[in-house]
């Protein structure tokens, strides 16, 4: 058999046949406990500075970020945001919760649809599962209520992110999803796909020469939700080192959490 | 396989230095990288102790390989994919046709691969009626000129804009021919209209891999276009083409290295999209893949470990070292005449399809060293082109006139004292006949130097040895 034939030749190499019993226990110990290396101190910041490097992370990759003070202010924001940028006021959205319970009416001019997107969406408004502060890191695992082709199909893409979800390096975001997530079908939780997105689509390969909008959005603008009382400019004081390390608090499940009072 | 011009590598340089184009490409986006690479790295202090830490995964994994592509199959499968575990191309070529027929595919997008350059696959693909699109942009214009990549990472590191330009209006004929193209953006924004319509239409899409992960099943991809996405989440079918070096054990593991990755290959803190995909589109999702397939390829691998050449398999395919390589600057990747160019490839190449037909490649190199200080995994190329060297000297498979020149010269530098004396001659000898110029245009016996560039003639002062020696007497008096 073919495995074997692989594996064999591999063994053969390292001098010696399949690991013994409490070998092999010991490394299956350390897919288990996933030891983290270093992390690079970059990200290891107060709150509030770990939240403005996330900006200015994004910023630097050709994204643009928006901090409105609560959820209600979202639709709006994302209205004036297509007028400016000259767009049709139209727009394809992620049929998540927290995007659901958004005030949409409030622009009635606005025309939303939920679900995943077609080719022809000039628009899309995704929901952000967290992000990275590191390098401006968007992180988005698909779901139900986030297809991947939001992330891809249309020219601009609009992505909804809340400030406690906003931690510090990768390391992180992973932790989150394996407190949070649990996939049926497989038992892990690993969904389908995960992208970690940082800033919109583009290519260097003519020339060597930056290019933005390649196959994917051509524009990335993330709406962020000021909603973490201790990454505000003027909340400085409660954010001791030890919560900036260890992100937001456990147990925070954007995807299951019904909207917070912040979002009123 | 693709075919081997490696044995001609002489000739393919020769031709690469006198090819004008070729030499305005190769000159105009060297320094771009450089200077991307050394901006990002020196915005992160910690690079040089991330090195370390890369290169002990990888020495951990490769030790641990057969556990790990263990736990990484069982994973893949829980999570509802297919692993195809090919010991050689002809079987991952006949995995990924059969795939195919299965599904019946007629148009297949691909995003970009080295193992699907490895593999010959399009070519094959093409033999049996379906329809293979590079989604890549340089990938796809390549396809279009059926060129080789010429770098692991910018394919078309090769071509000028005008080349884009020319290829363009010969293959998209349904355009108009007057329109113009101002700045590059407008190339860009033709490949990108046009290849929208293959993605939506494709049966399977084929990716490669930068890394495998054997705690949750997932495959990684990194890109900065957005292609290798849409490749593999409209189709009906995803596949991954991944060479068996590629698994890592965690998340973690994953994460230490990509911090290493973008920055040594564009000089980017982090790739645009870095995408992790674990199994097939689960219950109630909107979009993805119905299938998911790994095709897992050895093709020679696993004959490297355990011997001297196991460190390249630690390469994480970022090309800074072609890309900080004198040679590979002044040649290009073509000339290296098969898929991997540069160091990396003039280590590994032998190692996948031999040294008698790569040998020249362990050679083209100055030994300057700055591949393997740049070398995000610190693999210690410089050495084993060196061990190459001795393999293929051993095999008697360099030249007689090289044999008997070096057979020549061992037998001088075994013996000191006729050393001193025969480069006295020669020095003295060299010096009279070239009194009154500073240089030789052409000497007897020496055609092979002067072809190429003009010998010194000798200071005065006889031989370094002597005056080394007088130095020293000089010094300690």
């Amino acid at each position: 058999m073919s495995r074997d034939a692989i594996l064999g030749a591999i063994r053969r190499g390292l001098r010696r046949g399949p690991l013994p019993a409490d070998q092999a226990a010991m490394l299956a110990g350390r897919l288990e406990r996933h030891p983290r290396h270093l992390v690079p101190a970059r990200s290891r910041v107060p709150r509030a500075e770990q939240l403005a490097l996330f900006v200015r992370n994004v910023e630097k990759e050709f994204g643009t970020v928006e901090r409105v003070p609560d959820a209600a202010a979202v639709p709006a924001a994302i209205a004036d945001y297509l007028a400016a940028q000259n767009l049709p006021a139209r727009l394809v959205r992620a049929p998540h919760p927290e995007l659901d319970a958004l005030p949409w009416a409030a622009r009635p001019m606005l025309q939303v649809e939920a679900r995943a997107a077609r080719p022809e969406d000039a628009v899309s408004v995704q929901h952000a599962f967290a992000a990275v502060a590191e390098t401006g890191t968007l992180v988005l695992p698909s779901a139900p209520e986030r297809p991947t082709t939001l992330n891809l199909l249309p020219d601009t893409a609009i992505v909804v992110l809340r400030a406690r979800r906003v931690v510090g390096a990768y390391e992180e975001a992973w932790d989150l999803l394996r407190a949070e997530h649990r996939d049926a079908a497989s038992g892990g939780f690993m969904p389908r796909n995960v992208m970690l997105v940082t800033g919109p689509s583009r290519s260097a390969d003519i020339e060597q020469t930056l290019e933005l909008g390649a196959h994917g959005p051509r524009r990335l603008h993330v709406v962020l939700i000021e909603d973490d009382a201790a990454a505000a400019p003027s909340g400085h004081a409660g954010a001791g080192p030890g919560a900036a390390m260890h992100g937001p608090p456990a147990g925070q499940d954007a995807a299951a959490a019904a909207p917070s009072p912040h979002e009123g | 396989m693709p075919q081997i011009t490696s044995p001609a590598f002489k000739e393919n340089a020769a031709r690469a230095l006198a090819d004008a184009a070729l030499q305005k490409a190769l000159s105009g986006s060297r320094g771009a990288f450089l200077a991307r690479r050394q901006a990002a790295i020196a915005a992160l202090p910690e690079f040089e102790r991330l090195r370390e830490i890369g290169r002990d995964i990888k020495n951990h994994t490769l030790a641990h390989l057969d556990f790990y592509l263990e736990a990484y199959a069982a994973k893949v499968e829980a999570a509802g994919g297919t692993v195809h575990w090919c010991p050689t191309a002809d079987d991952a070529r006949a995995a990924v046709l059969a795939i195919c027929r299965r599904v019946g595919a007629r148009t297949v997008t691909k995003g970009k691969s080295m193992i699907s350059e490895e593999l010959g696959l399009n070519e094959h693909l093409e033999a049996h009626g379906i329809t293979p699109v590079e989604t890549d942009l340089g990938e796809y214009i390549l396809q279009l000129r059926r060129e080789p990549p010429s770098h692991i990472i910018a394919p078309a590191f090769h071509l000028n804009r005008e080349d884009w330009e020319a290829s363009f209006r010969a293959a998209h004929t349904d355009l108009p021919r007057e329109r113009v193209f101002r700045e590059r953006r407008d190339i860009l924004a033709e490949a990108r209209s046009r290849l929208r319509a293959r993605f939506l239409a494709a049966d399977v899409g084929i990716t490669g891999a930068n890394f495998l992960i054997a705690e949750t099943g997932s495959s990684v991809i990194v890109t900065n276009e957005g292609n290798g996405d849409l490749t593999q989440t409209l189709p009906r079918v995803h596949v991954v083409l991944a060479s068996i070096e590629k698994v890592v054990p965690t998340l973690e593991d994953c994460c230490a290295l990509l911090r290493l990755l973008a920055r040594s290959a564009t000089g980017q803190d982090f790739s645009v999209y870095t995408t992790f995909s674990t199994g097939a589109r689960r219950a109630g999702d909107l979009d993805g893949p119905e299938e998911y397939h790994v095709v897992l390829l050895d093709n020679g691998r696993s004959g490297m470990i355990g011997t001297g050449f196991q460190d390249m398999l630690r390469c994480i395919r970022c090309a800074a070292c072609m890309n900080h390589c004198p040679v590979y600057g002044a040649v290009g990747g073509h000339a290296y005449g098969w898929v991997y160019p540069g160091p990396m490839g003039a280590v590994l190449t032998p190692s996948l399809v031999g040294v008698d037909k790569a040998g020249h490649l362990p050679n083209a190199s100055t030994f300057c060293g700055r591949c393997e200080a740049v070398c995000p995994v610190k693999i210690p190329l410089p050495g084993m082109m060196r061990h190459w060297r001795e393999r293929e000297f051993e095999r008697h498979l360099t030249p007689a006139t090289v044999r008997g020149n070096l057979r020549l010269w061992a037998w001088f530098a075994r013996r000191p004292g006729a050393y001193r004396a025969a480069t006295r001659l020669a020095v003295g000898a060299l010096s009279l006949l070239g009194r009154g110029r500073g240089a030789f245009r052409s000497l007897p016996l020496a055609g092979g130097w002067t072809r190429g560039r003009d010998l010194p003639v000798p200071e005065p002062g006889g031989t370094f040895m002597a005056r080394y020696a007088r130095a020293q007497r000089e010094r300690r008096a």
